[in-house]
């Protein structure tokens, strides 16, 4: 039964990444004009004199003589084959580009998700269970800071304590030495040295939502009669909190990654180019703006998929934890 | 003997026969409404409208109340901007770049003068080419109330000079500071909020037309429609917001007007933000076109158009507001960030977006702190958002 609820999802997920993916390519084709005009406008801007055919054997190349259409269904068959698509700008393929970056996006936002847990779910469970204490204001206080501060804010706060307090220079990912290495166990090390700071960041806003979300949702099964009964009958509040709500709070717990994950894939974004990360956002906006459609296209679309993921991820976790939703996704839906 | 027996019963206490027994049920006639009769105070919230209950339980949320009226005063106070504001936002005062706040004193030298500043004598310093500002202790200079000051077109329509607090004269008045230009950091604010906070209003109209039509078209119909709109909402949402922005942003050409950016922006921010709402709308209509009422009025030949607008919405339109709230503090922190990046709005449009973004270099953050001044108003009506909308929340179902 399991298998096939997962298996359905799988098979849901690939329209969904089509139209995803027709959309994120009308977008980055709606811009006037491309990256060959531009190119021609600014070599005849340079006083070089615009070799007009070599423009237009690129063009032929990349296949911008053909309907976009055409073009599309050959980026989509491409990116099928985990082949990104090849980068004007940087004249080297997409993936030979992004690959790192792609590699520490992931790593960042899931140590975020991670962070985002490990942090809400007992700030979660306290404030609902000591509702209306200075515990529970205090901690719903901060909460909300962190959801109303703008993330770029906060980076550049760190920033400049991290330099006063501790003397360092936060911005990266990696320090410089390992800017341009393959991955290795030093690597990682100075990666994990680098990466509290921006999961911190991007977590304080998802953060906030679910410790929100948690305890009004566990306020919600604290007054239902099952768990009076329970109580009534004598269980110590610690066990009959853990056996009851505490897994109908669950259930809402995992299916709300879904739902944060798509912020927290934008949060990173933005904090990459402040603390001027080697993730994507720096590369992605450079790459809107010279309208290297094809380094854009497929890091926007890497995104969704990487978010699309997190939700399949989190169904399937759904799943195995209530039985109602695996059940009612075979019989009718 | 028997006789006597008989007389000691209980029934001895008896009146004689045919005089009426004292009974335990009153004689009174009998009145079938006289026991539901209610205080006055349960007769006003029963007959009390929908609103008026609302209202009622939205007034217990202390913390909501007071959000509300700081919404309200930071609205008036952008609306009112060319008034308050001691500047007018482009005013340049070139003799006075990135200089701190100047404070407000009353007492000179022990005697109260009333409000007044003291004026900064600019010194650089040539080692490291700092402009530095010390305020002339000797000579106080006081602020005028209710004075001439820079010209302005009040909402662009009506001329004016008329100021709450000028500068004193001859003198300078930065109450938070001075921006690279020697900009008002204050005016700018005062100025900018009224584009942030209306971005957020209109951004907020439009995800609400989009989320009630196309969520109420998805309810009503059910079936195949709500499978297809369901899965486009999942598509949206799928979508990582800021990078989408960022690719929609960089499609506005450069050589549209600020104006013009300014609406382009406020219509992203409002295409992405539909989907809450119109789930919301959907999963409520589809328990409510079940009720007696709907059938009725569909036998009656209504058009669902006309079910939709007139029967069903209004049914859980508090609850829409209430979710709207809850997402006006999202597209004003969206049109914050997009700014800040410099793909939002553009000079000479100014937002609190636009000012942070001269904020982006951590030296501005050590060297002139007060820079970033914008991000407080962004952070309290973020936080007064949030706090109003919980509120309404709670008050949207005045019957639980």
């Amino acid at each position: 039964m399991l298998l096939r609820y997962i298996l359905k999802r799988i098979l849901i997920m690939i329209p969904t990444l089509l139209v995803t993916s027709a959309l994120i390519f009308t977008v980055i084709n709606l811009p006037e004009g491309d990256y060959f005009e531009t190119m021609a406008a600014e070599m005849q801007a340079q006083g070089e004199k615009a070799d007009m055919s070599r423009i237009e054997f690129l063009k032929k190349e990349y296949g911008f003589d053909k309907p976009p259409l055409e073009r599309y269904f050959w980026w989509v068959a491409g990116l099928v084959q985990g082949d990104m698509g090849y980068s004007f700008e940087y004249q080297r393929p997409v993936r030979d580009i992004v690959g790192d970056r792609l590699l520490l996006t992931m790593i960042v936002s899931f140590a975020t998700i991670i962070f985002t847990w490990i942090v809400a779910f007992p700030i979660g469970i306290y404030s609902a269970t000591h509702q209306y204490s200075w515990g529970d204001y205090g901690l719903t206080f901060i909460g909300l800071i962190g959801l109303a501060v703008p993330h770029f804010l906060l980076a550049l706060v760190f920033m400049y304590f991290a330099n006063i307090w501790f003397g360092i220079s936060i911005g990266g990912l990696v320090d410089p030495r390992y800017l341009n290495q393959p991955m290795s166990w030093a690597k990682l090390r100075s990666v994990l040295e680098h990466l509290w700071i921006p999961v911190i960041i991007i977590g304080a806003g998802g953060t906030a939502g679910m410790i929100r979300a948690l305890r009004a949702n566990l306020l919600d099964e604290l007054q239902k009669q099952y768990y009076v009964t329970a109580r009534a009958k004598g269980l110590p509040p610690g066990k009959a909190l853990r056996k009851y709500p505490l897994r109908m709070s669950l259930n809402f717990f995992i299916s709300d990654i879904g739902d944060i994950l798509p912020s927290i894939v934008s949060g990173a974004e933005v904090v990459a180019i402040v603390l001027s990360l080697q993730t994507t956002g720096p590369l992605l906006i450079r790459a809107l703006q010279s309208q290297d459609m094809y380094l854009a296209g497929s890091f926007l679309m890497f995104l969704s998929f990487l978010t699309v993921i997190g939700v399949l991820i989190s169904d399937i976790a759904l799943a195995i934890l209530d039985p109602r939703i695996r059940l009612q996704g075979a019989a009718t839906k | 003997m028997t006789a006597n027996t008989l007389q000691q019963n209980p029934l001895a206490g008896l009146p004689p026969d045919g005089a009426p027994l004292p009974h335990a049920a009153s004689t009174a006639p009998f009145e079938p409404y006289a026991t539901e009769a209610m205080t006055p105070e349960q007769e006003r919230v029963y007959l009390a409208s929908q609103w008026q209950l609302m209202w009622w339980k939205f007034r217990k949320h202390k913390l909501a109340v007071i959000s509300a009226v700081v919404i309200f005063v930071i609205y008036a106070m952008a609306a009112f901007a060319e008034f308050l504001a001691p500047y007018h936002y482009s005013t340049r005062n070139t003799d006075f770049i990135r200089a701190p706040g100047q404070q407000v004193r009353l007492f000179h030298e022990g005697a109260f003068v009333g409000p007044f500043v003291y004026p900064y004598k600019l010194h650089l310093n040539m080692e490291n080419l700092k402009r530095e500002y010390a305020e002339d202790r000797t000579q106080p200079q006081k602020l005028r109330f209710f004075c001439r000051g820079d010209r302005y077109d009040f909402w662009g329509l009506v001329p004016g000079n008329l100021h709450l607090v000028c500068p004193p004269d001859g003198g300078t008045f930065f109450f938070l500071g001075s921006d690279r230009l020697g900009r008002d950091m204050l005016s700018r604010i005062l100025y900018g909020g009224r584009i942030s906070l209306s971005i957020g209003l209109i951004g907020v109209s439009i995800s609400f037309v989009l989320g009630v039509i196309i969520g109420g078209i998805a309810g009503y119909y059910g079936g195949r429609v709500d499978l297809v709109v369901q899965r486009v909402i999942e598509i949206v949402q799928s979508l990582p917001h800021i990078p989408l922005w960022l690719a929609l942003a960089s499609i506005m050409p450069p050589s549209w007007s600020p104006l013009l950016v300014y609406f382009g922006i406020t219509v992203i921010l409002g295409l992405m933000d539909w989907t809450g709402l119109a789930r919301s709308v959907r999963s409520k209509l589809l328990s409510l076109r079940e009720e007696d009422y709907v059938v009725a009025a569909q036998l009656m030949g209504a058009k669902p158009r006309r079910i939709i607008a007139l029967h069903l919405v209004p049914g859980f339109m508090s609850h829409l507001i209430a979710s709207a709230t809850i997402t006006i503090p999202r597209t004003i922190l969206g049109e914050t960030a997009l700014s800040f990046l410099g793909l939002g709005l553009r000079p000479p449009i100014t937002s609190w977006g636009v000012m942070l973004n001269e904020a982006q270099n951590i030296n501005v953050v050590a060297l002139y702190p007060w820079l970033l001044y914008p991000v407080v108003p962004v952070i309290v009506i973020i936080l007064a958002f949030n706090f109003l909308g919980d509120g309404l929340r709670d008050a949207a179902d005045p019957y639980r």
